[in-house]
């Protein structure tokens, strides 16, 4: 898995920017002045333990969550209460969640499409043949007039992926997609997400996945206590992390 | 005996004889012990006892046919007295001679609602089948029908507006949209004339019978519309409180929560003499409202209010994640709420929702306190004939049967579309 294109992105343009972004939770401080610039085509791993703001993070950049100070602009278009900009990105940015989300009353197909149709208003025979395209992608082209229910959960979040795809999103948040499945269909997953990174999607991922992180991250990101501790290059950051938090952190998570 | 084969090679074996069949039923559920047994027969002879004394008297020493109550005593059941009076009963005061016109308005009612009742019409035949069954029945229980052209307008800038937000240039053709936007336009400019005064105030008049005025409805097809169009105006009515009432907007938040609470604080009685009695003291003079329309206004408030309410529960029931993950897809509140939402809150509320239903259904006898006459009500005047007195429980039990008919294939429905919209669904 040691493949990693070690390309240079400093010359790439910005497509996420935050810049001082604060949020609390009633008293509590969920995210203290977090700045962090992502670049087109760049793969972030966020990492930390539980509680550090590292979902609330990525869910600040398409809005499920609310920041209440700082910028955030993704993709040029700068975060704010106006819905029509909320629109916008939440088009340009695909989410990948937990819990697969995935919409039980609908077929796989009719969950891919929905979207397409609706939102980029496409008509139904392309968005059908992307979201075939996209499921042949995933390796479950036959199962696309099942309901989620009657797939097995890795199943389930590549179905999730790919309804994620069929929108054609500039950037991926994967928000610990392979904490809630079964440990014989975690690889199913990650391959997809691999593939999708070898194919230059600008990525996202909270996950504790570090083979995951050393294969395709060009930056791993420490989060503890509402805060962006430590960030560098996979090798440095897994080889000697420098921070007193992320020492104890890669212990805890990488001896089992 | 599975010990002799090896790992990995064991055959699927049929399950023991015993389990299986009527007699392995009959033995596991019936008489499984002594308790058991001694209950079954026990139980069994009860309801055989019982059976037999009803069959007894509602069908071997019933009388069927008589000139009056006279006929029927000393026998069993006095079927006589359904037989003399079921026209009463079924149509109450509707003119004799033009009776056909209630009962081909029920059957057409009841025709409306088994054709909307299958899933395959759930789209704009729907549509359709209720605007042709609504205007058939209303035509025959009325005799005659005025559309106003203001309506007419209304109903074409309506439809129009509809049509242009609906059917997207995504799902539609050109010239669909078009057709549509042409619709809108020319109840808009119609209506637009004829509140400039350009165009008259005429109306298309079909009128093929002579009028009967609500007054002199009865019967089942007063219960069948008072419960058909209340519930089916209550149900959007009540999903937009439910909405409303989970608003983030405090204003709409409030208004909801207060008439919710102010309608399910009241009893639907007082509801009633209120829509009766106290809004024609707020008309100005000379406006009328027919009492009728006023009473099914009343229902349809109040039933509202219920159905909102369990709609509500449906909406809580849902996970947050799908709020979320059509967030992230960049859905707008109507999508999320018509293509994600309600489709799976509607879905978990079928069975408390049809209860509710049949509660309204048989709820709509309380309109008597305003002097309409709906079929529990007729029957109950069948009993005021002297000739015919004394026989109370045959006309409250045809009536209860009537009853239990139209509710027991309701609960069935309720049954069969859960069964059928969680088909798949289900893990």
């Amino acid at each position: 898995m040691a493949t990693k294109a070690a390309h240079d992105l400093s010359n790439m343009p910005s497509v996420i920017t935050l810049k001082g972004v604060n949020k609390w939770f009633g008293q509590f401080h969920v995210l203290s002045d977090i700045n962090l610039d992502v670049k087109e085509g760049e793969k972030i791993v966020v990492c930390g333990p539980s509680g550090s703001g590292k979902s609330t993070l990525i869910r600040c950049i398409n809005r499920l969550e609310e920041h209440q100070a700082g910028d955030i602009v993704v993709d040029g278009v700068t975060l704010s209460n106006d819905v029509k900009n909320i629109e916008a990105i939440r088009r340009e940015v695909g989410m990948v969640f937990q819990s697969f989300n995935l919409f039980p009353h609908l077929t796989i197909l009719e969950n891919l499409i929905l979207a397409p149709i609706w939102v980029k208003k496409m008509p139904k025979k392309d968005a059908e043949e992307i979201a075939m395209s996209l499921l042949q992608r995933v390796r479950i082209p036959e199962q696309a007039l099942k309901y989620p229910g009657q797939l097995s959960g890795g199943q389930q979040q590549r179905v999730a992926i790919a309804r994620a795809l069929c929108m054609r999103p500039k950037i991926m948040l994967f928000d610990e997609p392979t904490s809630a499945l079964d440990p014989e269909m975690v690889k199913e997953v990650l391959d997809v997400m691999v593939e999708l990174a070898r194919e230059g999607m600008t990525m996202i991922c909270v996950t504790h996945e570090m083979g995951f992180a050393r294969a395709v991250a060009d930056r791993v990101i420490f989060m503890d206590r509402g805060e962006i501790v430590e960030q560098n290059e996979p090798e440095e950051f897994f080889a000697h992390p420098k921070n007193e938090r992320t020492k104890l952190f890669l212990g805890q998570i990488l001896h089992h | 005996m599975t010990d002799a084969v090896p790992v990995g090679e064991r055959r699927q074996l049929a399950p023991p004889v015993l389990e299986t069949g009527a007699l392995g039923w009959m033995r596991k559920s019936l008489f499984s012990s002594w308790g058991n047994g001694i209950t079954t027969v026990v139980l069994a002879a009860a309801v055989l006892w019982l059976l037999s004394w009803f069959l007894n008297w509602a069908v071997f020493t019933a009388v069927w046919t008589g000139e009056s109550g006279q006929a029927c005593l000393g026998h069993g059941a006095c079927w006589a007295l359904i037989h003399e009076k079921y026209r009463l009963i079924f149509f109450g005061t509707f003119p004799y001679a033009q009776q056909w016109r209630p009962l081909f308005a029920v059957i057409t009612m009841i025709a409306m609602l088994i054709l909307s009742s299958d899933r395959r019409m759930w789209n704009s035949r729907l549509i359709l089948i209720w605007g042709i069954g609504s205007f058939v029945t209303f035509l025959l229980m009325f005799g005659q029908i005025h559309i106003p052209l203001s309506l007419m307008l209304f109903v074409a800038l309506a439809a129009g507006g509809l049509g242009m937000i609906l059917r997207n240039a995504a799902v539609a053709q050109p010239v669909e949209i078009n057709g549509w936007r042409a619709l809108a336009a020319i109840g808009a400019a119609g209506l637009a004339l004829r509140i400039a005064g350009v165009l008259p105030a005429w109306s298309l008049a079909i009128a093929p019978f002579s009028y009967v005025e609500t007054g002199l409805w009865g019967g089942l097809p007063v219960t069948l519309v008072l419960a058909t169009y209340g519930l089916a105006f209550a149900f959007p009515y009540g999903v937009l409180l439910a909405l409303g009432r989970r608003s983030n907007l405090p204003l709409i938040k409030g208004l909801c929560v207060g008439f919710i609470e102010l309608i399910r604080g009241v009893p639907l009685i007082s509801l009633l003499i209120m829509a009766s009695v106290m809004l024609p003291l707020f008309l100005p003079s000379g406006t009328t409202i027919d009492k009728f329309l006023r009473a099914q206004v009343a229902i349809i408030l109040f039933a509202g209010a219920y159905i909102a309410e369990i709609i509500r529960g449906g909406l809580q029931s849902l996970p947050k994640g799908q709020f979320e993950a059509a967030d992230a897809m960049g859905f707008n509140y109507v999508q999320k709420t018509l293509f994600i939402i309600l489709p799976q809150a509607l879905r978990v509320v079928i069975p408390p929702l049809i209860n509710t239903f049949i509660g309204f259904f048989k709820g709509t006898s309380l309109v008597l306190i305003i002097g309409i006459f709906d079929f529990l009500n007729t029957a109950n005047q069948a009993l005021v004939d002297p000739l015919w007195a004394g026989f109370p429980g045959e006309v409250y039990l045809f009536a209860a049967f009537v009853y239990f008919c139209f509710c027991f294939s309701m609960s069935r429905y309720s049954k069969y579309l859960e069964v059928e919209l969680n088909k798949g669904t289900r893990r």
